[in-house]
């Protein structure tokens, strides 16, 4: 198992990585168990997502997925950041190990928490624009 | 460049220049075929004799008790299922005591035979790490035809009361093996005096090449063969003899097992420094018993950290290391071994074996002091799971 080089430069100098305090909405996904554990704030104004940070505790491709899907969302309207794969992600990253696709899929799921949370706060039902979050399919919890 | 620290001796070795001068006149000299009745194949023939001479009194066994093979599994695979299938043969027996924490090569063979109609018992190890010589007799059965029990464990370093298992199963005259792939070199062993009938060992733990092994069969215990062809190692294993590879596993072993004591004095103490200096880190955790441990093993869990990206920090930092966490085996689950000693997932996947030999010096140990602790604090700041510990949400107190 070998990382691309942008796996390991997003894993050793992770962007928009931290906690955020005065975020519009926040999720996490994957758990203990598993081994991962993604969290993802954003701040949203309208509509926009004007910045975007995350917590992750997890191997080296889920630091890096993790830090590249921030990078792909920071900017982008929520409609856009909604419509982000994991399969882009992973092209962003120049490609991850077979075992490893399941962190980018984690990314792309912690994206849709952290809207989700952002649309429930605002009193508005999350499930008809973002979808029910889908279970992890690596270990069949979120 | 910066300093590197190779600490993975437990996963291979460099090759020790004696060992390879040892081999080397076998590539250029001494390249008979010993089945070969000419004076070129009697000399490699000749070789071949002293070294398992050497092979046997390392370990206080004769000559015609070592069988050389192609490594520590295949030792392990062939001691197992050729005594259980000669058991089951000759005497109907068909159950194997185990323990919950062996290495694969022999969790996986009794799983082959589970499926050949045996049964298993896969004993606790406990919090600590260590196997139960009361347990292990509670566990034979009129049934049983051999027990299995590694000399020491290969990711948390515990030194198993081998002589004690030997004299339980002695006692109710079971076969015994132990995979001693870990503890050659760094535990006395005497196979007469510790009643062990069959021993498995590798050479590439102790400075010979990858690709050579050995197992020492007891005269009169008797295995069905696993490789079968020409009449090499006395009929019991075929194929042409790896004789430069034979030479250095026996110019390892000579060295390894005459300097034990040096070797435990030496790396006993750079081994207790990390540790106590590793244990100053919050929330971290020694696994395995501290006393009966291999005196190059450190093997910690760091709550909230993940192994995988440890590991590959400390590459970035020239350290050589590893873990036992999912991430780095491939399968979603962690090690065997620290689920078997009771370790949640989520403490589990935050391991680091650090594991030492004759090339490392207390720099090495200092270095690792300085480098280890700001990787743990800045894993730690981005982790989620480390502000759930720190905000009590996720509740690990008992493991530290």
């Amino acid at each position: 198992m070998a990382y691309s080089a942008k796996v390991m430069d997003h894993f050793s100098n992770p962007r928009n990585v931290g906690e955020m305090q005065d975020y519009s909405g926040v999720g996490e996904v994957g758990n203990p168990k598993c081994g991962d554990i993604m969290r993802m704030y954003i701040k949203v104004e309208n509509n926009v997502i004007t910045d975007v940070s995350f917590m992750t505790f997890g191997c080296g491709a889920a630091i890096a997925t993790s830090s590249m899907a921030t990078e792909l969302i920071k900017g982008k309207s929520i409609d856009d950041a909604l419509k982000l794969t994991n399969k882009a992600v992973m092209e962003a990253l120049d490609g991850l190990p077979p075992v490893k696709v399941h962190c980018s899929v984690l990314a792309e799921q912690a994206i849709k928490a952290a809207v989700s949370d952002y649309y429930t706060r605002q009193g508005i039902d999350p499930v008809p624009i973002v979808g029910e979050l889908t279970e992890c399919e690596a270990c069949g919890i979120i | 460049m910066g300093r590197t620290v190779y600490a993975d001796n437990a996963a291979t070795t460099a090759v020790s220049p004696q060992v390879l001068e040892a081999m080397l006149p076998c590539y250029k000299e001494w390249y008979g075929n010993p089945s070969s009745l000419y004076a070129l194949g009697q000399k490699a023939k000749e070789k071949l004799e002293e070294a398992r001479a050497d092979v046997a009194q390392c370990l206080g066994a004769s000559p015609d008790e070592i069988f050389f093979t192609s490594c520590g599994s295949e030792s392990d695979n062939w001691a197992i299922k050729g005594a259980a299938r000669a058991q089951r043969a000759k005497a109907g027996k068909a159950h194997i005591v185990t323990s919950a924490f062996e290495h694969h090569a022999v969790l996986h063979t009794c799983q082959a035979l589970e499926k050949e109609g045996f049964t298993v018992t896969y004993l606790p190890v406990h919090e600590n790490g260590v196997v139960r010589p009361e347990e292990v007799e509670a566990a034979i059965t009129e049934e049983t035809a051999l027990v299995t029990i590694m000399y020491a464990n290969n990711e948390i370093g515990t030194i198993q009361p081998i002589p004690e298992i030997g004299a339980v199963c002695k006692k109710h005259g079971v076969l015994f093996h132990t995979d001693a792939v870990q503890a050659i070199g760094h535990v006395h062993i005497h196979v007469k005096e510790q009643n062990i009938d069959m021993l498995s060992l590798s050479g590439h733990k102790l400075h010979a090449p990858k690709g050579v092994g050995a197992l020492y069969v007891r005269k009169g215990a008797r295995i069905q063969n696993l490789l079968d062809g020409g009449a090499q190692e006395r009929g019991k294993r075929a194929g042409t003899e790896n004789l430069a590879q034979i030479m250095g596993l026996a110019a390892a072993m000579k060295e390894a097992c005459s300097t034990i004591d040096q070797r435990v004095a030496r790396l006993a103490p750079m081994r207790d420094k990390l540790i106590d200096g590793l244990l100053k880190i919050p929330r971290s955790r020694l696994n395995g018993d501290r006393d009966r441990r291999l005196p190059g093993n450190v093997h910690f869990c760091f709550q909230g950290v993940e192994g995988e990206s440890l590991l590959l920090l400390l590459d970035a930092k020239g350290v050589a290391a590893s873990s036992g966490s999912a991430c780095t085996s491939g399968s979603l689950d962690p090690s065997h071994v620290l689920l078997a000693i009771g370790l949640p997932h989520g403490v589990a996947h935050g391991s680091l074996r650090l594991s030492f030999g004759d090339y490392n010096t207390m720099e090495d140990i200092d270095y690792l002091l300085e480098v280890i602790p700001p990787i743990i604090e800045r894993l730690r700041a981005m982790s989620p799971l480390w502000d759930a510990i720190q905000k009590g949400e996720v509740n690990y107190d008992q493991y530290m």
